[in-house]
């Protein structure tokens, strides 16, 4: 999938994005794979949902600048499109932290909504879908195959004509994930997946990953607080405090990160006891 | 007033909450029925009257009394009804749609049934420009949730567009009526345009000062519209090249068909065109929501920075549903200029777009048939309402509020899935 020399998918370099006198990222740089999970962790308010923002061309960064290896299209600065040139073109697609949906449409609707640019290049700009053309209709036909595999594969066939607001809310987040999955992403970016979830749902969200990284190359960043859920499949972690990259490194090297564990746990503390907290946690 | 708790509340309470409807019943009573002006030679004097106040504050008491326990019992009733005897959703989509029909087949069938009665067919015909207009806004306002105020201006474009073309340029009706329906569409990408970055209220402020802006420009422009004085003598549509008018040779429509004329043909003949462009009206639209477009309107209006994650350039979408949405309602004004013959700035107030606005809403946002019974309501009451003389638009107000309680979200609210996985019916 990525380039013949082992270019990572995307490199963010000395990302900065200010707000007036606050500096919500300070000098980031982080390089995502292809194939492996990233996993983006930090206290409250690091600035974890900014850089995300930042990446999807929600926010313009102040400065610095992010590249994603497209293998089609070569490389693309994403810092200067717009969000839905980053899903369509870049393919870079995102949840939300506060789900999403489009609360009265139906499960399946949601998934066909998320593919709107093919559907709507089929109908030729509505023209060939008012005609009710055969081109159109193979189009739709293909879309529905589309959304009824993702929902097959994240367990909510059986929901598909329900009303997506009246769900529970970690179905909803599986909702969500799925209809990203429709968008057909290259890079998957999860802000906070397992919020709200249950341990057995936490569960079933690191299988849901890991079958998604190990069945089709994708690659995901993801930002979660549930360490059962980071520690247990992230490849990469790098960890923020006060907009600036404080660690960077395997799972085990960040539980055992002096300057981590004085982040989460502040200046005097011992430090075994937040690696066995930790250990605890990803146990649970 | 008094929040009831779900517990029937004790006759104290009851007494406390009929007490306080009561005092306000005094306090706005006083002056209103207590005092009174009486004219004794040339000079006015204060008078008492009340034994009629204390009556007064009874009614209201003992009323207020009444109403609470019968809208308890109504309320615990509800509560109590089980779900099953509730329609289930295909029943009512069934039920939806043979109301459509049988709304349908009353139309095509009216004109037969009534064919000497004027007023009727008339009235008819007004209703149908008002459904036509709510199918319009419907795009914008239910489908796109974009709260649209100034809708009327698309309508003056289109009627003015007709207006001028027909009496400066000698076009006819169907010349007319595509050239008049893209142009109010341009009109929509100019409201739409400057107003993308702006939602709800906003929005709202921003269309009700375009829906003006056109209405002060149509009033002051007087070379092209003819100022507050309008556009008279606008050519009425003809059958196919045959015109309306007494005359006994082919020539003419009831010299064509042998007929005696009457002018009932014309009104007949108008109420068939704008029946026929609102279905078309309303093919074109349900045809759309079941497109991409359609389901990227609705997207937009339940989350649109979801749909820019999707990928949606939101941009289009918005400016697609301003731009449909003009279209429809500058081809009603069309046709409002053909069958009136004499358009002005009247016409095109802020009042216009207000009740084209309130049949969207009270017909449910969204909803096509919920438009029909709508306009209905909204046309039908004020003319039935014509024998209570200066109590019509308290019959109006009064009609309108009992739908809110009843309906709050509109008289038909439920939504229609586009497509299902499913085969409606089929075992959950």
């Amino acid at each position: 999938m990525s380039a013949a020399n082992n270019a990572p998918l995307l490199r963010v370099e000395n990302l900065c994005m200010r707000f007036g006198g606050l500096t919500a990222i300070d000098d980031l740089s982080l390089d995502v794979q292809a194939g492996k999970i990233t996993a983006v962790i930090g206290p409250n308010g690091a600035g974890k949902t900014t850089f995300f923002n930042c990446l999807t061309g929600f926010y313009r960064p102040t400065s610095g600048r992010v590249r994603l290896n497209h293998p089609l299209r070569g490389e693309l600065h994403l810092e200067t499109l717009d969000s839905h040139r980053v899903a369509s073109r870049a393919q870079v697609v995102r949840t939300f932290q506060n789900v999403r949906l489009f609360p009265k449409m139906t499960v399946l609707e949601n998934l066909i909504v998320a593919q709107h640019n093919r559907l709507q290049r089929a109908s030729f700009f509505s023209l060939a879908g008012l005609l009710g053309l055969p081109g159109y209709r193979r189009a739709e036909a293909a879309a529905i195959e589309i959304a009824v595999d993702r929902l097959t594969r994240l367990g909510l066939i059986d929901r598909a004509d329900a009303v997506a607001g009246d769900l529970p809310y970690g179905m909803q987040r599986r909702i969500e994930i799925a209809r990203a999955l429709c968008v057909d992403p290259l890079l998957l970016c999860l802000d906070e997946p397992a919020a709200g979830l249950n341990p057995r749902e936490s569960a079933e969200l690191n299988e849901l990953l890991q079958s998604l990284v190990q069945g089709e190359g994708l690659a995901i960043l993801l930002i979660e607080h549930d360490m059962s859920v980071v520690m247990n499949v992230s490849d990469h972690i790098c960890v923020l405090n006060y907009g600036c990259k404080i660690a960077e490194g395997s799972p085990q090297q960040i539980q055992n990160d002096p300057q981590v564990i004085k982040a989460y746990l502040g200046e005097d503390d011992d430090e075994d006891d937040f690696d066995e907290a930790l250990v605890a946690e990803s146990a649970s | 007033m008094v929040v009831l708790a779900h517990q029937a509340p004790s006759a104290r309470e009851r007494c406390k909450d009929a007490g306080a409807v009561a005092l306000i019943a005094l306090l706005l009573g006083i002056p209103t029925l207590g005092l009174t002006t009486i004219d004794q030679g040339g000079t006015l004097h204060v008078a008492t009257r009340w034994p009629t106040l204390a009556v007064f504050v009874a009614l209201c008491f003992f009323g207020r009394l009444l109403a609470r326990v019968a809208i308890d019992a109504l309320q615990a009733r509800a509560r109590h009804r089980p779900a099953a005897t509730l329609l289930r959703p295909g029943a009512r989509h069934r039920l939806s749609l043979c109301l459509g029909w049988g709304c349908f087949g009353v139309a095509l069938a009216l004109p037969f049934v009534f064919s000497d009665n004027r007023y009727i067919v008339d009235t008819a015909t007004t209703v149908l420009i008002y459904v036509m207009l709510g199918w319009g806004l419907n795009v914008v306002v239910g489908l796109a949730g974009l709260l649209d105020l100034g809708y009327v201006a698309f309508y003056a474009v289109g009627a003015y567009a007709y207006a001028v073309l027909a009496t400066q340029f000698g076009w006819g009706f169907w010349q007319a009526l595509p050239v008049a329906g893209g142009l109010a569409a341009g009109f929509g990408l100019l409201l739409g345009w400057p107003t993308l970055r702006l939602r709800g209220d906003y929005l709202a402020i921003v269309t009700l000062g375009f829906g003006e802006i056109v209405r002060i420009i149509l009033v002051n422009w007087t070379a092209l519209s003819g100022g507050p004085n309008g556009i008279a003598s606008i050519p009425r549509p003809s059958f196919f090249g045959l015109p309306f008018k007494p005359g006994d040779d082919g020539a003419t429509f009831a010299g064509f068909f042998g007929l005696d004329f009457s002018p009932l043909h014309r009104l007949i003949f108008l109420y068939y065109l704008i029946l026929a462009l609102a279905m078309l009206t309303n093919l074109f639209v349900s045809r759309l929501r079941r497109l991409p477009i359609g389901r990227a309107w609705e997207a937009m209006r339940e989350d649109e920075i979801a749909c820019k994650a999707m990928g949606m350039n939101v941009t289009n979408v918005k400016l697609s549903a301003f731009a449909i949405g003009a279209m429809l309602g500058g081809i009603a004004g069309v046709f409002f200029a053909a069958r009136q013959g004499f358009i002005s700035p009247e016409s095109f107030t802020f009042n216009e777009s207000a009740i084209i606005l309130a049949i969207v809403v009270l017909g449910g946002m969204g909803s096509q048939l919920g438009v029909v019974l709508a306009s209905l309501v909204l046309v039908l009451l004020p003319e039935l309402g014509r024998d209570f003389a200066e109590y019509r638009m308290l019959l109006f107000g009064t009609a309108m509020i009992l739908i809110m309680i009843w309906r709050p979200g509109g008289i038909l609210s439920q939504r229609q899935p586009t497509l299902r996985h499913r085969a409606e019916g089929a075992a959950p």
